[in-house]
């Protein structure tokens, strides 16, 4: 019984009416967690009651802890008939278990309705009292930390690098029960959201569990999804890289407060298991999922002595053995995981050795409905809606599940394999459903990895050195890791254009980031590929053929499209590529999304050639080459926009013959149906050249218009699908994440491929350009991590979500970027050195905007002798609103003088306290909570990280017109989301999101019955940042910090 | 292909004034699409009339979801939902209770009422402003009189701490609440010359003066009404006009007072007992609630219009004003009376 919840209940505001005749509520509140329930008491007529309740305590087992939700529902009290609930607040207290994040939730959360949405808000304060117990069969995984973010987080060092975790939980969809029919919507809406977060916590503790039998500490690129399978069930499943990561202790100096003795103790001893052996089977019984997993997590200490063994003895090699060697090792080391998958998209340096190409595996199974009678008796039994229970009446289900996973992943490995690589990084899975149709897909990079990280001997000295000497930095991970004259495909090699030693192939396609140490020449851009395909209407296992036969021309043909827009951009290689096929009743949906760049070390990129099939014709000829000279043109326009000049290299020097203009895939996929018959694609054409574009139909024709149709963004806009565009690196401070939804509907009944295809381009386009639209405000600004999700909830709708963020940059500063790739890198690769090249611009832009508080007299004049409001007046709106809330304070004060102490939302207001300290936030009493789909915010230092956010909601109306149609209903609940989203991170004592992510935005609507439904669900990282200029002056005035509480305090009197 | 749904959320809420001003306008989407098309944005920014289309929808839907929380101002500042920076917030609330001089002048000192509200059509095809537009107008009038008419204290500090307006936009309200908590004509047709701005002075010095928070700022302090004691006394001002002796020697003492100073001195002097005598009448009428509704009739046309006719300038009629009530007070038995100023013109 190893910790203690304790829960408080403070207050409400802005609740809704519930008693017609007196205007007002009598609200109570229910504090639910597990099996245990209090009550506040009821506080009579009132929209803002003051419960100010008694601490609730319960007491309850770690394991519970991690799984459920802390539940509390507001509700109105009737005398003469039931209570009605005004809505609830579900707590994810797993912030709460981890050593250095939150101790303590407390702030307004909002009050939330499946029906009505947002009502009020309550203010919640919770806490919990872990006691330390190593107990032997430890089912919980309290203290591993969750992150998000796919790349190491920025105050920690990674030490171990273990890998993979995967876990997976199945329950039946209670929206799909039979107690669904005579239940309320909100019933069975608050049944689903219930369940979703207890299998979510759940899952998170298994996936715990394995990291600490793998004995790391943290799971990175922690990637959740659900599949909502309709009558065969919910699948929760979710994916990570396990970790060992260390704090930085640089930030903790600068923030002592952070560090206080209670955290100390707090410390997990899991952190640092005991040593001694490995840990038998019996520490795990709750860990049965697979057989082959558990031999995966048995290896992990295994390598470290083959790898110290023998790095020792070979450190005096050269070059090309020390090459061998060194595969050799990692993959040793590798092998012994079944699947040497790595989340991560962004890697320490010297990590990432060698990049082989993208690799992909899909699979079309057939979702079996589950009949199962005795199983829905004990629905009623809230534990019962665990997976350990359900397992046991149904337990095949997850296995069935397992397996179709572990057969892709395998495919993957063994793409990977055939591409010289013994590792995948930035992969990834997801999953499209309809109707009883589930396509799987798998995806990442295939890669040579550097050992170093990847177990628990630091391996420092001579090899590490000699690893470091061998790889010119900006061109290493280039090279190709397979064998020249055992190719895995044909592709035509070139000395590497940066240190020529090395081959490199004259096209990259990757699935993770940038690495920050390449060199790249010009900016990047982002690069789509659209593509519909009709399909016929069929059941079951005819369905599922027809689309296995139609997946191969899809990836054929996003394949084409990427490599030709990629020419008509100038550019060589792709980072962040990721495709999404979509399955419909009647269409498959194709959308590949990346950034396209132009890398140094690989070779310029040929022009496009069209040739026609028939020659001729004269009007046929002249045509050919006036679209010959239009994408000739569009190339040199689009190298000048996006400013690439390789510098001249003749080819003399390189000894090879000039590169035809040909065109080679690095992309190795197959894709296999149920049957588990592996087709490999080879998608190099043939020995056709890809770069020749045929004109011999009109299908053809459109192609090489649809080309020239993708319009460039307006000047001053560039956008890109990866973290940080490529090319800019002075951005200033302001940020703006959004979300856009649009869904179209398709109006002709006999529909072709190529109209289909217009309309999605259409709309893909329209999408973007309406964003660039939307935020001309920003200019000159960078929409990054431009994330794009298709769906087709319905017949005849596409329904296309964006998430992304603008960063706003300075333009000036651009130009004098350095140029040396070894400058370059080292001004991107430590922030640190960013921060002394960006302070100065900060603090003036700072001082600017900060001026110091004038005193209240000049406000009133001011103010007074200001009649509109013009914009240029901004400053003046929010000293008037300053100075009325000083008046009013005075007012209830009746005194003249008021010394206002700051207010600390939370313990560790350190982060908190200095951002309200700046002017734009001191005026609101809503902290401001950023969030980015980034893992940094820029032109500032993430200080802490306080847990992973986690949320999953259900809205649902039945009176779609009144609330403003179906526009109307979304645009309300995704901004209900934010400010969930938001008021959590608040109470944990936060004030951004980063690596947020919407992963599912599912959108059903019937406007007939005048209903529709949504269900959200968003992760991130809660992190507390300080300004990278507030933290220099904090760091100067060290000892005089004190003071500044009182500072603040002077400026509020009147 | 038609666009089914098509919204856009930012984390941080975008706010486009010049939509945000269309919208509080009253014009619909498609007006102020084609409006937007007029200023050119086409051409500065290279975007399609469909993308202005969805961008003005998606503001409309912002700003009607906003439109709630402007009712109450403080709400907005404390709701979660929309993340909006303080200036913004400013603007949103400054610009939403903003009105039209022209529509202002039209109900200022009419009771808001649903028969007042049901005229708005009229007013709106008389002055021009749409009728959505009108509605707003009237409905910001209506709920800050409602809120701040039964309320102790200041009632510009009242305005401001419930609505958080700037200091001269609640000024202005606390003008139109004091006229229409004392229904003032303002309506007719002589009046017409006089500016909102005209009526606000007034307002604000009948405020200071005029009303019981005027005599005892402590003690019940009620802005909106004017003090019926203060009303009562004002008709001892008969004396002035009806004791012959007394108005001599008020005549008198003005005359001497501002002989050589007044441009139209002989003319004041000619007029003086009938301007006295129109002015302690307004005055003493007061008590009565339909004589302090004509108020500004009975000024203009007791005491302003035979000004103008005799065309006194500005600063005459200033100084004579200040004379005549300065020199009240050197008279027997009217030691610490009132100061009464009529309309500038």
């Amino acid at each position: 019984m190893p910790g203690k919840l304790k829960v408080k209940i403070v207050a409400g505001r802005h609740l809704p009416v519930m008693d017609r005749a007196s205007d007002l509520t009598d609200a109570f509140v229910e504090v639910k967690f597990g099996n245990t329930t209090f009550k506040t008491d009821v506080y009579l007529k009132s929209l803002n009651p003051q419960w100010n309740s008694e601490w609730f305590k319960f007491e309850v087992d770690d394991e519970d802890l991690q799984d459920e939700p802390l539940q509390i529902t507001v509700l109105d009290h009737d005398t003469y008939s039931a209570n009605d609930a005004i809505g609830k607040v579900y707590i994810d207290i797993d912030p709460l278990l981890y050593s250095e994040a939150a101790t303590v939730i407390s702030g307004w959360f909002p009050i939330y309705d499946t029906i009505h949405g947002i009502r009020g808000e309550i203010n919640v304060v919770v806490k919990v009292d872990l006691f330390n117990d190593l107990n032997r069969f430890r089912q919980s995984s309290c203290g591993v930390k969750f992150f998000c973010t796919t790349s190491i987080p920025k105050c920690y060092r990674a030490v171990i690098i273990h890998g993979f975790v995967e876990e997976l939980v199945v329950n039946e969809d209670p929206e799909y029960q039979w107690i669904d029919r005579i239940r309320t919507p909100r019933a069975s809406n608050e049944a689903r959201q219930r369940l979703i977060s207890l299998m979510s916590g759940e899952l998170q503790r298994k996936i715990g569990l394995k990291v600490l039998e793998m004995r790391g500490n943290a799971v990175v690129g922690y990637l959740q999804c659900f599949d909502l399978e309709g009558e065969s069930g919910l699948v929760v499943r979710a994916i990570g890289t396990a970790c060992t990561l260390d704090k930085l202790s640089s930030p903790a100096a600068l923030l002592p407060a952070c560090n206080s003795p209670s955290k100390e103790m707090k410390e997990s001893p899991l952190v640092h298991p005991p040593s001694h052996g490995c840990r038998s089977t019996h520490n795990s019984p709750i860990h049965t999922a697979t057989g082959s997993r558990l031999t995966q997590n048995f290896s992990v200490s295994v390598p470290t002595l083959i790898y110290t063994g023998m790095g020792s003895g070979s450190a005096g090699k050269e070059g090309g053995p020390f090459k061998a060697l060194l595969r050799q090792q990692t993959q040793s080391a590798l092998e012994q995981r079944e699947f040497p998958f790595f989340t991560l998209t962004a890697f320490p340096p010297g990590f990432l050795v060698h990049v082989g190409g993208v690799v992909s595996a899909r699979s079309v199974k057939l979702l079996d409905r589950i009949h199962n009678p005795a199983f829905v008796g004990i629905m009623g039994n809230t534990r019962s809606y665990k997976l350990l229970d359900w397992n046991s009446f149904n337990s095949d289900e997850p296995e069935t599940r397992d397996a179709w996973w572990a057969e892709i992943r395998q495919e993957i490995k063994s793409h990977a394999k055939a591409l010289g690589c013994h590792a995948v990084v930035g992969y990834s899975e997801s999953t499209s459903i309809c109707e009883e149709v589930c396509i799987l897909s798998a995806s990442g990079t295939a890669a040579v990895l550097n050992p170093r990280f990847l177990q628990d001997g630091t391996v420092e000295g001579c090899l590490e050195q000699r690893l470091e000497e061998n790889l010119p930095a900006g061109c290493g991970f280039c090279h190709i890791p397979y064998d020249e004259l055992n190719m895995p495909f044909p592709a035509h090699l070139t000395y590497c254009y940066n240190c020529r030693k090395q081959k490199v192939p004259d096209v990259l396609f990757t699935t993770i980031d940038l690495p920050i140490d390449a060199t790249v020449i010009g900016k990047g851009c982002l690069i789509q590929a659209r593509l519909c395909r009709l399909k016929k209407k069929a059941q079951a296992e005819a369905n599922a053929t027809a689309i296995s036969n139609l997946l191969p021309f899809m990836e054929y043909e996003v394949h084409t499209q990427l490599m030709n827009k990629l020419k008509l951009k100038g550019m060589n290689a792709l980072f962040g590529l990721r495709i999404q096929i979509t399955v419909g009743e009647n269409m498959l949906m194709g959308l590949a999304s990346a950034t396209g760049v132009y890398l140094a070390a690989l070779p310029t990129p040929g022009g496009i050639q069209i040739a026609g099939k028939t020659p001729n014709d004269g009007s046929y000829e002249q045509h050919i080459s006036h679209m010959q000279k239009k994408i000739n043109d569009t190339i040199a326009k689009n190298k000048e926009l996006y400013e690439i000049n390789p510098p001249d290299t003749s080819e003399e020097i390189i000894g090879s013959p000039i590169p035809e203009p040909r065109q080679r895939s690095r992309l190795l996929r197959s894709q296999s149906e149920s049957s588990d018959e592996v087709t490999e694609l080879d998608l190099s054409h043939g020995k056709k050249d890809a770069f020749v574009l045929e004109i011999d139909d009109t299908d053809a024709m459109e192609d090489v218009h649809s080309l020239l149709t993708d319009v460039p963004p307006p000047s001053g806009f560039y956008s890109c699908n990866t973290e940080i565009m490529p090319g800019i690196n002075n951005w200033t401070s302001e940020i703006q994440m959004f979300t856009s939804v649009r869904v179209i509907r398709l109006s002709s009944l006999n529909l072709t491929n190529q109209a289909l295809n217009k309309n999605f381009n259409d709309l893909c386009e329209n999408l973007l350009k309406s964003l660039y639209f939307k935020l001309r405000s920003m200019i000159p600004c960078c929409l990054c991590h431009v994330n794009f999700t298709v769906s087709l909830p319905e017949d005849e709708l596409i329904q296309v979500t964006v998430t992304a963020v603008a960063i706003t940059f300075d333009k000036n500063q651009a130009l004098q970027t350095t140029k040396t790739h070894v400058e370059k890198s080292l001004q991107r690769a430590s922030t640190d050195n960013e921060e002394l090249l960006q302070f100065p611009l900060e603090l003036c832009s700072d001082s600017l905007s900060s001026h110091p508080f004038p005193p209240a007299k000049e406000h009133l004049e001011s103010a007074s002798s200001n009649s509109g409001i013009p914009a240029a007046q901004r400053d003046r709106c929010s000293s008037w609103i300053e100075l009325i809330k000083l008046k009013a304070q005075t007012i209830r004060r009746g005194s003249i003088k008021t010394t206002v102490t700051v207010e600390k939302a939370s313990p560790m207001g350190e982060g908190n306290f200095r951002n309200r300290a700046t002017p734009p936030c001191a005026s609101s009493t809503v902290g401001v909570v950023k969030m980015t789909p980034l893992s940094f915010i820029p032109g500032a230092k993430i200080t802490k990280y306080l847990g992973i956010i986690n949320m999953f909601f259900i809205r649902e109306t039945t009176s779609l017109r009144e609330e403003g149609g179906v526009s109307g209903f979304l645009h309300a609940f995704i901004a209900e989301v934010f400010a969930m989203v938001r008021a959590h991170v608040a109470a944990l004592g936060g004030n951004a999101v980063v690596s947020y992510i919407m992963k599912q935005c599912v959108f059903m609507e019937n406007p007939n019955k005048n209903q529709a439904q949504c269900l959200i669900n968003v992760s991130g990282d809660a992190v507390v940042f300080v300004r990278e200029s507030e933290l220099e002056v904090v760091s100067t005035q060290q000892p005089t910090a004190n003071c500044q509480p009182s500072c603040t305090g002077g400026e509020v009197t009147t | 292909m038609t666009s089914e749904l098509d919204i856009f959320v930012g984390n941080t809420t975008l706010i486009d004034e010049d939509v945000y001003r269309l919208w509080l306008d009253g014009y619909s989407v498609s007006d102020a699409v084609a409006l937007r098309v007029r200023s050119g944005i086409l051409e500065q920014t290279g975007a399609t009339a469909a993308v202005l289309q969805s961008d003005t929808m998606d503001h409309y839907r912002t700003f009607h979801m906003l439109e709630r929380l402007l009712h109450a101002p403080p709400k907005l500042l404390h709701q979660l939902i929309f993340q909006i920076p303080p200036s913004r917030q400013a603007l949103l609330i400054e610009r939403y209770y903003a009105f039209d001089e022209a529509f202002v002048r039209e109900v200022l000192g009419k009771k808001l009422s649903k028969g007042t509200k049901k005229d708005l059509d009229d007013i709106s095809t008389k002055t021009g402003i749409t009728l959505k537009s009108c509605r707003r107008q009237f409905d910001n009038f209506k709920r800050v009189f409602k809120v701040v008419e039964e309320m102790r204290g200041s009632l510009v500090d009242n305005i401001q701490q419930h609505f958080l307006l700037s200091d001269r936009l609640a000024r202005d309200y606390a003008a139109i609440v004091f006229f229409a908590n004392n229904r003032f004509e303002t309506g007719k047709k002589k009046l017409q010359y006089l500016s909102f701005g005209d009526f606000a002075y007034c307002a604000e010095l009948m405020i200071q003066n005029w009303t019981l928070g005027a005599v005892d700022s402590q003690v019940d302090d009620m802005d909106v009404d004017l003090d019926k004691e203060f009303l009562q006394d004002l008709k001892e001002l008969k004396m002035l006009v009806a004791d012959k002796d007394l108005l001599d020697l008020h005549k008198s003492l003005v005359c001497t007072a501002l002989r050589g100073k007044l441009g139209v001195f002989s003319e004041m002097e000619a007029n003086f007992k009938n301007l006295s005598r129109g002015l302690v009448n307004v005055a003493a009428k007061l008590t009565h609630n339909k004589d302090v509704r004509d108020l500004f009739v009975d000024l203009v046309e007791k005491f302003v219009e035979p000004c103008r006719s005799d065309h006194w300038p500005l600063s005459d009629v200033r100084l004579f004003l200040n004379q005549y009530s300065a020199s009240v007070h050197s008279l027997d038995g009217f030691r610490g009376g009132s100061l009464s100023v009529g309309p500038p013109s």
